[in-house]
């Protein structure tokens, strides 16, 4: 028992150790890169004993000045609401990547552990519940402010978050019947498999972007929109509501506004890489060793070694994915809150229902 | 370890549940009703029944709530608006109409058989289970919950839409 309970502390405690650290790294990375495209130099200050490092000291200056500012709460704002709406923007955005596998299993001490914190049957839908959660801080945040501004985005925001997570849900339902799960693992491992072609191995990887890949586009949008960042950024709108629902926020509290965001990048980035890219699968690295396509060889590795190289595999695909939102988000101009709403109303949740019905159509198909 | 779990989570769903009630603003209260149904969800996992357990979080917690909360900012209720405490018939009315139905419970789980546990099947609560048996024994059920939210839906069009042309 002793021996569970180290791994299951072990495993959190690398989790919340990687996605916290990769959060907070996020806020250089989106200052760097913003300053790259828009051809500045960017971050480069904050030195310690005159290293700058490429400005990589930021993130621990700023949450240095955030804990010593003065934490403000206006006059009139509900004192309790006010403190607790943070809170609710970043708790559930860290719980959710508890399905999450980051790796296959490994066998320690002669005990096999899956590289996830919780191999849930319900899987994704419980990334969805929690994450549905995050709406709350969000909304309580514009409510308790008392200020027009914090008001409005805080509409803004759970209008948005309300239609999004709907299309988000059912463009996942394609996957689920791919793959015929709701359990994150499964999914991921059955896209270790190869497509057949009338008996044929073609080895190529049966990836969720071959088998879906409308769904991915589909989900990328909602996500992105999930995230509440640019250009589905109407909830804080910096030319129109000042900061939106966080605009009476200062020090620490604001940061972890800035926080739940970047851990729901990281999240999404998480999820995204196992239900579309495999999760930790490196094309033809099997359990037993390296199959070389086309034929029958097997190069046998240590299975340590390829434990080790999925779990470099999963975290490399969440940092592509985290510089593809990157890109989006400096790339793209700010929707108009209509143009959101109908976009996801009226062409989203049309395409993911339409991509249902083909999926089934091509099941049907296959099998009979 | 598990009775532990539930009576922490069977505290807080009541605690809150009172607080829903008791609260004068209507944020707060809202903002309890959550805590309830995420203690709720918790007691669900504890029964196995995860699927359950997750549909409550993100229905009830994530979804029904929000609209809720959606609509009391659109009200905007200022302190002065609500209701000032009077001390009313109807509150002394109301105690009572909830002390006679916590007693009418009690009997009715006293009159109640003594649970036998039971095996429980292996995939008791999986998502797998819980979709067989709603496409075989309960095909009926189903179907008519959908028909009544299409009802919903088209209700909903109807009532949003200013002018039917």
């Amino acid at each position: 028992m002793p021996i569970d309970a180290a791994f299951v502390a072990a495993k959190i405690g690398f989790v919340f150790f990687v996605v916290l650290n990769l959060a907070g790294l996020l806020g250089w990375v989106e200052r760097k890169q913003s300053a790259l495209m828009q051809d500045r130099i960017g971050a480069n200050r904050a030195p310690i004993f005159g290293i700058t490092l490429i400005g990589l000291f930021h993130p621990l200056a700023d949450a240095i000045k955030a804990f010593t500012k003065e934490d403000f709460i206006p006059a009139r704002a509900n004192k309790v609401m006010h403190t607790l709406a943070p809170i609710l923007a970043v708790a559930p955005a860290f719980t959710a990547f508890a399905v999450i596998p980051f790796g296959d299993t490994v066998t320690l001490a002669g005990k096999t552990v899956p590289l996830v914190i919780a191999d849930l049957d319900v899987g994704v839908l419980f990334v969805f519940a929690i994450m549905s959660l995050a709406a709350y801080g969000v909304v309580l945040a514009g409510w308790s402010s008392w200020n027009n501004f914090s008001l409005l985005g805080g509409l803004r925001a759970s209008a948005q978050m309300l239609s999004y997570e709907i299309v988000m849900g059912l463009t996942l339902v394609g996957i689920f019947m791919t793959y015929g799960s709701l359990q994150l693992t499964e999914i991921a491992r059955a896209q270790g498999q190869f497509f057949t072609f009338g008996g044929l191995n073609t080895w190529i990887p049966k990836w969720g972007i071959l088998t879906q890949p409308l769904a991915f586009f589909l989900f990328m949008a909602a996500a992105i929109a999930e995230s509440k960042r640019a250009p589905f950024d109407v909830a804080e709108a910096e030319s129109e509501l000042v900061a939106g629902y966080f605009t009476e926020y200062s020090g620490m509290k604001f940061l972890m506004f800035w926080m739940g965001e970047f851990v729901e990048i990281v999240v999404i980035s998480g999820l995204v890489a196992t239900l579309f890219f495999g999760g930790w699968q490196i094309p033809w690295l099997a359990r037993d060793g390296f199959h070389v396509p086309f034929t029958s060889i097997v190069i046998a590795l240590p299975a340590m070694l390829i434990t080790l190289a999925g779990v470099a595999a999963f975290w490399t695909k969440v940092l592509v994915l985290i510089w593809l939102q990157m890109t989006v988000r400096w790339t793209l101009p700010r929707f108009r809150y209509d143009q959101i709403m109908r976009m996801g109303w009226k062409m989203l949740l049309p395409l993911s229902l339409a991509n249902i019905f083909v999926t089934g159509l091509v099941i049907l198909l296959m099998k009979g | 370890m598990e009775q532990t779990v539930f009576y922490v989570f069977a505290a807080i769903a009541l605690g809150s549940s009172l607080a829903m009630v008791l609260q004068r603003n209507p944020v707060a209260a809202a903002m309890n009703l959550v805590l309830t149904m995420f203690s709720l969800a918790a007691l669900f996992v504890l029964l196995h029944a995860h699927f359950l357990a997750v549909i409550q979080l993100l229905v009830y917690a994530g979804a029904v709530m929000v609209l809720f909360l959606f609509v009391i900012m659109f009200l905007n209720l200022t302190e002065e608006q609500l209701l000032p405490g009077r001390k009313s018939i109807l509150h002394g009315a109301g105690i009572a109409l909830a002390v006679y139905a916590l007693l009418q419970i009690r009997e009715l789980v006293h009159r109640m058989p003594a649970a036998r546990p039971r095996a429980l099947a292996t995939d008791f609560g999986t998502t797998k289970a819980i979709g067989k048996l709603l496409f075989s024994d309960y095909l009926l059920p189903f179907e008519l919950t959908s028909v009544l939210i299409l009802a919903a839906i088209v209700g909903a069009v109807v009532l949003a839409k200013r002018r039917l042309d």
